[in-house]
């Protein structure tokens, strides 16, 4: 019996009937769904295979440091200065939105309006019910209920929970001062759902609810969601085209080693809970054609996999941005000297 | 041929006394003795290689763990505050949520696995037997995280509305009752991630304790029958003291599964990490911690922080058991 | 109430108790199940064993994480086997009573309630960051030692029970210890060393920690146990947590999977040893 396992368990180790994946990649969850989409997509093209794999932005740029995978991934984009110190360059590829979902029976998507002054208030706990007069200033002839506020947030770390504590922190200053803007931080109330599934379950479960997802989760499963002020006063819903806006109307020439953070845009129609999310790779490589095969995957999304993207709800770079990235990449990642891929 | 002895059978004390050289009894063929030699030292080995991993295992979360000991000190065991921005970090809550859920839930299977096991070996129709016991065993072949969504989207809203909501109109919140039972509505708890538990260390241990009564030579149980004892009688008197080194083994077992079992307990605990205030308060554990935290903790103090937690959970677990064995040593006449 | 009537009726409550306690534990498995087939059931189509993991969106099935699971637990189980047989038989013949034994059951004790995703970073640091890559031998090695000490504690128990009766009846033919232990004590506990593997495998079945760090995963087909491998529980966990229904639908058909394979080599180990069990 025992014979036979290894025996069988020899035989599995050598069966190479099936090619492996040529490259590989591991980071945040966020953008797990589109690069799998575009993986699909491009093997069936080229025939080359990228095992993209979501383990957390945290655990994309320690495997990166590592030199475990090709490249990594994070919701988070790396300061110049910890780039420089890892020898690594980053390149954005989508864009998506934090979404404030709630649940309050008798009330539709998209009739509350909140600020980010606002949120942050309810989060930190000082607001406790839905008909407090600060929410009801800016949601005058909505019929608030007086239900008590029952606030949730995410118990993992994320780039979701980054993205939403950067932005309050960035419009309340209590916020900043008490709470902090990190992808884990210490909730002044709450409960903690685990993932955006978590937290979507505990927000349906609970009347009065309020919490924050990905926008592809809001959107799938029909949640409550809240209009936002952005910085030029409008009250925006979440959607495609206020994602596109945040990311157009964003200071990309002027952020050295890309990092930009899309919080509260200064275009009318943009949302400003947005963020872009970003691969890691070596400026110097030391496999060229491993990297080489990276930068093609990735001019490959930018040129042919908007759609792609698009059918996922991500919204795609704009096309000035995308042309300005591809220019980067012959100087920023090389290999002797010379660059490793020249996008077209 | 004689009638078999109607004694109990002891452990056999091979390891200590007699003289266990005697590799090759006298008109053995030789080659016995070699292979005598290469068994036993494979078996040494074997359980060496088990120590020398576990070894390795602590030694690296205590490497791990250093950086976090050496910042925070004594006071790392007994602050509540965990604040990954500002890079301060205390496991009271994890460490106590780890401990009420982990005995909650022994407290519960415990229970429950001997009365299945016990109904399978004495009251069950035998042909029922062995669906059921295989009904049983495939509880644990549930994947923990199927548990943990089940326990996310059918026992959490089940409990919320028909056992706190309940408790919440009809006690005053300051009541002694109330003041056990708080916490937000949401059947997201202490409690109910205690259940899951107990849930699933049930069959890890019924399955055993059947195993272990099935180990009973029928003449001693027939013996306390004819003696004119009722089923209870025999478990009681007779079944449990001989199985009984075995049962704390399940025990262990059991609460070590509970100890450390990470993703089921994860998504109903409710993930708050200060102490909880009361049995349907959220809270954490270890575990649960680690696992939400670990894939995107960055910086080096929040993994090694959690790599502490880890180290500590084994420091735990030793404590517990050993203490465990303490006073199961006492309590055996 | 006659001292015997008393006793009867004590004993007609302690039934009761029982068969409660059965009542509570099948309809846990009742009500767990019944979540399981009605969201999984529904999902199963020719395609789950036969195409290999998609996006979402495009058709597929779960062929890269079934192959993969069966090649990692079965190297898991196989190291389990032959580690913890072994040393649980070492505790239970050779070391029992000794000091030494008295230290190897309790630190494998301790083993037993390791969270599982730190013996993942464990092999992490031992199979993956030395070697720059992530790999199904990684995924396999931590398996097993998920598995190993249940085996350990569940074989040494079960040895430990065997009538003392068989090993003086084999020595006394002249048989020599290692000759007795393999040739009669393991045979007459084969039941219980069976479950001591089910059990074994019933428990790394389902772990997703662990593979996180060590196997990765894999959206494509891997059988080669030297690179990132897919399996059941990580991309059950994967696509459980997303938001697109054909993904999370395919989560739940994986889920049902493990569940009727854990059920299927239960009877089958069992219907192999009933020749053998005593009663």
């Amino acid at each position: 019996m025992l014979k036979m396992f290894v025996v069988g368990v020899g035989v599995l180790a050598i069966a190479t009937t099936a090619a492996a994946a040529d490259i590989s990649g591991a980071g945040a969850t966020f953008p797990a769904p589109v690069y799998a989409k575009w993986a699909e997509a491009y093997k069936a093209q080229t025939g080359v295979g990228l095992n993209y794999q979501a383990i957390g932005s945290g655990g994309g740029i320690k495997q990166i440091k590592a030199k475990t995978v090709d490249f990594g991934a994070s919701d988070k984009p790396l300061k110049p200065d910890e780039l420089a110190a890892a020898g690594l360059y980053q390149f954005p590829t989508v864009v998506g939105g934090v979404v404030p979902v709630m649940n309050l029976p008798g009330i539709a998507p998209g009739q509350i309006k909140l600020s980010g002054q606002l949120l942050g208030d309810i989060f930190l706990g000082k607001i406790t019910r839905w008909n407090a007069p600060e929410i009801a200033a800016l949601n005058k002839g909505v019929n608030l209920p007086a239900t008590p506020i029952t606030v949730v947030h995410r118990s993992d770390g994320s780039g979701t929970s980054f993205l939403f504590t950067s932005y309050l922190a960035m419009k309340n200053s209590d916020w900043a001062s008490k709470v902090g803007a990190s992808d884990s931080v210490q909730w002044p109330t709450g409960l903690g759902g685990k993932g955006n599934d978590g937290v979507a379950a505990f927000v349906k479960q609970t009347v009065g609810a309020i919490g924050y997802v990905e926008y592809a989760y809001a959107k799938q499963n029909h949640s409550t969601y809240a209009l936002m002020q952005n910085k030029a006063g409008k009250f925006v819903a979440p959607a495609a085209p206020a994602f596109a806006a945040a990311a157009g109307s964003a200071n990309w020439l002027r952020s050295p080693g890309n990092y930009i953070l899309l919080l509260d845009q200064p275009s009318p129609a943009a949302w400003p809970i947005t963020g872009a999310t970003f691969i890691l790779v070596y400026r110097n490589q030391d496999n060229p054609d491993a990297g080489a095969q990276v930068l093609k995957f990735f001019e490959w999304g930018y040129n042919k996999g908007d759609g792609l993207a698009a059918s996922l709800d991500y919204v795609p770079l704009p096309a000035n941005v995308k042309t300005l990235l591809k220019k980067q990449w012959a100087h920023s990642v090389t290999a002797g000297g010379k660059p490793v891929y020249v996008a077209k | 041929m004689g009638a078999e002895s109607l004694s109990l059978p002891r452990r056999p004390h091979y390891g200590s006394g007699m003289n266990t050289e005697l590799a090759s009894p006298r008109g053995a063929p030789p080659g016995h003795a070699l292979g005598e030699i290469l068994f036993r030292y494979a078996c040494l080995g074997a359980a060496t290689f088990l120590l020398a991993a576990l070894g390795g295992v602590v030694i690296s979360l205590f490497i791990g763990g250093l950086p976090a000991f050496r910042a925070f000190g004594f006071g790392f065991l007994t602050s509540t505050t965990w604040n990954p921005v500002n890079e301060v970090y205390g496991a009271a809550g994890p460490i106590v949520g780890t401990l009420i859920t982990s005995f909650l839930s022994l407290l519960v299977a415990l229970p429950l696995a001997l009365g299945v096991s016990v109904f399978l070996v004495e009251f069950c129709p035998p042909r029922l037997s062995r669906p059921i016991a295989i009904a049983v065993e495939l509880l644990a072949g549930i994947p923990s995280i199927v548990y943990g969504m089940w326990g996310l989207f059918v026992l959490a809203p089940w409990f919320a509305a028909h056992v706190q909501l309940p408790i919440a109109m009809n006690f005053a919140p300051d009541s002694f009752v109330g003041k056990i039972f708080s916490g937000t509505p949401n059947g997201a708890n202490i409690f109910t991630a205690s259940l899951i538990l107990a849930i699933m260390i049930l069959p890890y241990m019924a399955a055993v304790f059947r195993e272990l009564f099935l180990t009973v030579p029928p003449q001693v149980r027939e013996a306390a029958y004819g003696l004119g004892c009722t089923p209870f009688e025999v478990i009681k008197a007779v079944v449990i003291p001989y199985v009984r080194r075995g049962m704390i083994g399940v025990i262990m077992l059991g609460l070590g599964r509970a100890l450390g079992e990470t993703m089921a307990v994860t998504f109903i605990i409710g993930n708050s990490h200060g102490f909880p205030h009361g049995l349907f308060d959220s809270g954490s554990t270890i575990a649960s911690t680690v696992a939400n935290e670990f894939a995107e903790a960055t910086s080096e103090m929040h993994t090694s922080a959690l790599i502490a937690l880890g180290f500590l959970l084994f420091v735990i677990t030793f404590i517990v058991l050993a203490v465990a064995r303490l006073l199961l040593r006492e309590a055996k006449v | 109430m006659t001292r015997a009537a008393y006793r009867r009726a004590f004993n007609g409550v302690f039934v009761v108790l029982c068969s409660i306690a059965t009542f509570i534990a099948l309809s846990a498995l009742v009500m767990i199940l019944w979540t399981l087939l009605s969201k999984g059931l529904g999902g199963i189509d020719g395609m789950i064993f036969t195409h290999d993991q998609p996006a979402p969106g495009s058709p597929g099935g779960l062929r890269n994480a079934i192959v993969g699971s069966l090649i990692m637990c079965a190297l898991g189980m196989a190291i389990a086997l032959v580690i913890g047989i072994l040393a649980g038989t070492w505790l239970a013949e050779y070391g029992a009573g000794t000091r030494y034994g008295h230290v190897v059951r309790f630190f494998n004790d301790v083993l037993i309630s390791a969270p599982s995703i730190l013996i993942g970073l464990f092999v992490y640091e031992l199979l993956v960051a030395p070697f720059h890559g992530f790999s199904g031998y990684a995924g396999g090695v931590a398996l097993a030692f998920l598995a190993t000490p249940i085996v350990v504690r569940t074989t040494e128990d079960i040895l430990t029970l065997q009538p003392s009766a068989l090993r003086e009846a084999g020595m006394a033919l002249g048989a020599s210890r290692a000759f007795v232990i393999r040739k009669i004590i393991w045979k007459s506990a084969r039941t219980g060393l069976l479950t001591a593997g089910l059990l074994g495998f019933a428990r790394i079945s389902g772990e997703t920690a662990p593979l996180l760090f060590t196997s990765l995963g894999n959206q494509f087909f891997n059988a080669k146990l030297t690179q990132p491998m897919a399996s059941l529980p990580t991309t059950i966990f994967q696509f459980a947590l997303s938001a697109y229904d054909d993904w999370q639908r395919l989560a739940w058909v994986g889920a049902l999977l493990i569940a009727v394979a854990v059920l299927f080599i239960n009877i089958v180990g069992r219907v192999l040893a009933r020749e053998t069990h005593r009663s």
